[in-house]
């Protein structure tokens, strides 16, 4: 009796661990791929600027973001998901600030996919986004980003030839920042 | 024979018991997307208008998802108003629609506008929509009964019952200033709507 109780205890293990494996591949479809060059407005906002290391004026390369890892947080105004996620993001991002051994390492940004500048800003003041954001209103970045559901998180590490390389996509809100930001720097090696 | 067969059996139980704390563990937290219809594309506009620029927009009054009615009259001389039709719940676009006007309140404030939701459903399905969405700012109201009569008087009302996706602005005194019949598929930008606020003040 004693053994099937066991046998019945180590089948289900075995199938939960199985399925974690299963979703977890489903949610990194295109990890380890290199992400298509994306050009970006740099930000008006001197902060915005300064905190993505950026000197020039114009447009820029996400490659160009003076760091090492950068987080990319797909979202859209209009998304439900995304209001609710909006406060654990921020969280997030000041967990990446404020912890010695990542500051200047790694960056992070939105891109507002189908949103005008406007729709962006209305996104920024209500959930007070410090991190910069950047409308996507003809969706050419959400294309790039593989037309992925909102919100949406890629973790891309930049290579020393400017490439950009995915370490880690995920869809849907996290739980815990504490916990999604070790996941990070896990599997970005930082 | 017979124990292998009580084997086989438990296997079976166990495997069941293993999806259900899978299902419980990933499927558990329901959310408005996951419970969207998707229609796949539509006709961009099913309707024939029969209003314009310039209009009294006719009257109404509709139940809303409080458990009161709302009636256009009540905003004469106060407030502007704009009604956003959306083609029915649980569809896309329409259910980023309306979360979106939700965090857009100081916009309507800046411009001393009401907006007002209505969608031809009725009251229990519009209230477990917009509760889904966290609740809303602006009175959601049901065309239901007489269906769609409103969207009727407004001239979108598509033949499959549903109405367009369309944007009114209503001035204080009563008259239409704005009317966007949008296609269906599409969700219209919200800089369309704020440059007709914008209007208004002049």
């Amino acid at each position: 009796m004693k053994k099937r109780v066991l046998l019945f205890v180590a089948l289900a293990v075995c199938l939960v661990a199985l399925n974690g494996v299963l979703v977890a591949a489903e949610e990194s479809t295109i990890t380890g791929t290199v992400l298509a060059p994306i050009k970006l407005p740099v930000p008006q906002d001197p902060t915005a600027k300064n905190y993505l290391g950026l000197t020039e004026e114009g447009s820029f390369a996400l490659s160009q973001i003076k760091a090492q890892v950068v987080m990319i947080e797909i979202f859209n105004m209009y998304c439900n998901n995304c209001q609710r996620e909006a406060p654990r993001v921020n969280e997030l991002y000041q967990l990446m600030n404020k912890d010695p051994k990542l500051k200047g390492k790694i960056k992070m940004i939105g891109i507002g996919v189908g949103n005008t500048p406007l729709e962006v800003e209305v996104f920024k003041k209500t959930y007070k986004v410090a991190f910069p954001l950047f409308p996507d209103a003809d969706y050419a970045i959400h294309k790039i980003c593989g037309e992925v559901r909102t919100p949406y998180f890629i973790g891309v590490k930049i290579k020393t030839d400017g490439s950009l390389r995915v370490f880690y996509t995920k869809e849907g809100g996290f739980q815990d920042p504490a916990q999604f930001l070790k996941i990070i720097v896990a599997l970005s090696g930082l | 024979m017979l124990q292998r067969k009580r084997i086989y059996g438990e296997l079976a139980i166990g495997a069941i018991a293993a999806m259900c704390l899978v299902t419980m563990a990933y499927g558990g937290s329901a959310t408005l997307k996951e419970n969207v219809y998707d229609v796949g594309a539509l006709k961009p506009i099913d309707s024939v208008p029969k209003l314009q620029v310039g209009d009294k927009a006719p009257e109404f009054t509709l139940p809303a998802v409080s458990g009161k009615t709302v009636a256009l009259a009540q905003y004469r001389d106060t407030k502007n108003v704009v009604i956003s039709f959306v083609p029915a719940a649980w569809t896309p676009v329409c259910s980023e629609q309306w979360p979106g006007y939700n965090i857009a309140k100081p916009i309507f404030d800046q411009y001393d506008a009401q907006l007002i939701g209505i969608t031809v459903d009725n009251v229990p399905t519009l209230y477990a929509w917009t509760h889904q969405m966290g609740g809303l700012w602006f009175p959601a109201l049901s065309d239901f009964w007489p269906h769609g009569a409103v969207a009727d008087q407004y001239g979108i009302l598509r033949s499959d019952g549903t109405s367009e996706r369309a944007l009114f602005v209503i001035d204080k005194q009563g008259i239409i200033r704005y009317i966007d019949v949008h296609d269906i598929n599409k969700r219209p930008p919200l800089d369309d709507l704020v440059r007709e606020l914008e209007e208004l003040k002049k």
